[in-house]
């Protein structure tokens, strides 16, 4: 008998081309397992449907994403979320980054395969760009200063990565959580797996990414409509994407859960943009007294450092 | 059983009078052909002195050095791997990235504790990321891969810290800003040549990009280092 993961991908193919094509043939090998038909499509249902009870539960496995097959002590059960080829995370960033109303990212671009990699990766990226780019636009602002000391700043690093995996990993379960509440509560035809929201909200993070390196452009209203372009392309996303689930709840109640994954979204933006990119004093002329500059910067610290 | 004691009797009765005549000679050689006269050797290294040991070591991780400065496609340091070499690597780089510790904790630099943390956990990062998404090295070929190839990160942060004994002006940095980058370009480039051959070939740029990262954030560390005055 082939794995059980050989069989997953060709009995949905397969069984719904010829369900579609031969109705008939499918009730006889039912009825009939042992019998040995003349046109090979036949036997390729007898393969299929030869085991019932195996084939609902690997269909109910594939509806709902969870991979409970593969004990999760071993190495085989992280490696299946890591099933993923350079064109598909290439695609699903590109469908990150264009959101198109009716295009479901989960079932579009996911297609129950979802992956940690993305998600990961687009996280280490983004943190280690804001952190740069927050770090070179402090530089840049204070480069006419002469008491200006250059200073790596790496505790930023550490923040920022806190930020934005605390952001990646709770907000999803959050999600997650409430959606199978009401799924249960509400009679909600279709909730999404906790892996799916994850791959999601790690996709959706990637606009960020060039977001804060052209943070560096040092005009206040440039970076204020940068924050909004990323905000509406990557809460579209968000939008697109949860409505569906959402839609069947009722009216208040959807519409409260897309404004708080929304501001959530913006939320991050925001802070980002407030604690990294202290760019509030520009050098308006060179006679300004050197006093004020390093007395503006030190309030600003304290400011916007963090409780 | 008494016969045989019998017969033992005598047997062992007649020794004391045997003689050999003088003019018989008795001497002689005995050669026992040696077999594995390797096997001998290397049961045998703890008598040999200390010195011998740590050449040997050193020198098995210099040889390494030399395969990252000329990257070919060989396979010595995926065969011998040792972690001497990484962690000499990482050491010293810490020690020369360590920020100033009397000025405002806050701003400064990445401690020594940050730098290795970073190094080896990156490296191992990296290192399980390769692994889930199929790759067939091994755990500690890999970490010695990545670790090896610092090297050419570690002489630009010497000549970073040459060149800024001199001066710290805008020609220091342009020059500190193109030796940063060529040795990143060297490092990325070392390690995807001798790890790009155990990767499935669709997966090949899934795996390249976090060793990028991983060298430009080192490259970035270096790059950004600036002593206290």
């Amino acid at each position: 008998m082939a794995s059980p993961d050989d069989l997953k991908f060709q009995e949905f193919e397969e069984a719904a081309d010829l369900l579609s094509a031969d109705p008939g043939a499918s009730t006889l090998s039912i009825s009939h397992p042992s019998v040995a038909t003349a046109s090979a499509s036949t036997g390729d249902i007898k393969l299929d449907l030869s085991d019932d009870e195996d084939n609902q539960q690997e269909r109910s496995e594939l509806l709902g994403g969870e991979k409970q097959s593969i004990g999760f002590w071993t190495f085989e059960y992280y490696q299946s979320f890591f099933n993923v080829d350079t064109v598909q995370v290439l695609d699903r960033i590109k469908g990150s980054v264009m959101p198109i109303p009716g295009r479901n990212f989960i079932k579009h671009h996911i297609r129950s395969n979802p992956d940690l990699y993305g998600p990961f990766w687009i996280c280490v990226t983004l943190v280690f760009s804001v952190a740069i780019s927050g770090n070179l636009s402090t530089f840049l602002s204070q480069m006419g200063d002469p008491h200006y000391h250059y200073r790596p700043q790496f505790h930023r690093v550490t923040i920022a990565a806190l930020a934005v995996f605390l952001y990646a990993w709770l907000v999803p379960l959050g999600v997650w959580g409430f959606m199978t509440w009401r799924r249960s509560t509400e009679r909600q035809t279709s909730a999404y797996s906790f892996l799916e929201t994850v791959c999601l909200y790690g996709y959706s993070l990637f606009i960020y990414i060039p977001t804060s390196i052209l943070w560096l452009i040092p005009f206040e209203w440039l970076q204020w409509l940068l924050i909004l372009v990323a905000m509406v392309i990557s809460g579209s996303v968000l939008v697109i994407t949860f409505w569906p689930a959402v839609r069947d709840d009722t009216k208040t109640a959807a519409f409260v859960t897309m404004v708080v994954i929304v501001l959530l979204h913006a939320l991050l933006a925001i802070g980002c943009k407030l604690y990294f990119f202290q760019s509030a004093v520009q050098t308006v002329s060179p006679g300004s007294p050197l006093t004020a500059a390093p007395l503006n910067h030190t309030a600003l610290t304290r400011i916007s450092k963090p409780q | 059983m008494a016969e045989v004691e019998e017969l033992n009797k005598p047997l062992f009765a007649g020794l004391s009078d045997v003689s050999i005549a003088e003019d018989i000679p008795v001497e002689g050689d005995i050669t026992v052909p040696l077999s594995s006269h390797g096997v001998d050797d290397e049961v045998s290294t703890l008598d040999e002195p200390v010195k011998d040991t740590i050449l040997r070591d050193l020198r098995a991780v210099g040889q390494k050095f030399v395969h990252v400065m000329y990257p070919k496609e060989s396979s010595a340091l995926l065969r011998d791997w040792d972690l001497w070499g990484p962690l000499l690597l990482c050491v010293s780089l810490a020690l020369m990235l360590q920020g100033s510790a009397a000025d405002n904790q806050n701003d400064s630099g990445p401690q020594f504790a940050e730098v290795f943390v970073i190094i080896w956990f990156g490296s191992i990062i990296i290192t399980l990321n390769s692994k889930l998404l199929g790759g067939t090295i091994s755990f500690f070929q890999s970490l010695c891969v990545l670790g090896y190839c610092i090297l050419p990160l570690t002489v630009a942060m010497l000549v970073c810290r040459l060149v800024l004994l001199g001066s710290a002006g805008s020609v220091s940095f342009i020059i500190r800003l193109v030796v940063v980058t060529a040795s990143f370009c060297w490092s990325t480039f070392a390690s995807t040549a001798f790890l790009a051959d155990s990767q499935p070939p669709n997966r090949k740029a899934l795996v390249v990009y976090p060793v990028f990262l991983f060298y430009f954030v080192i490259g970035w560390m270096i790059l950004t280092f600036s002593p206290s005055h």
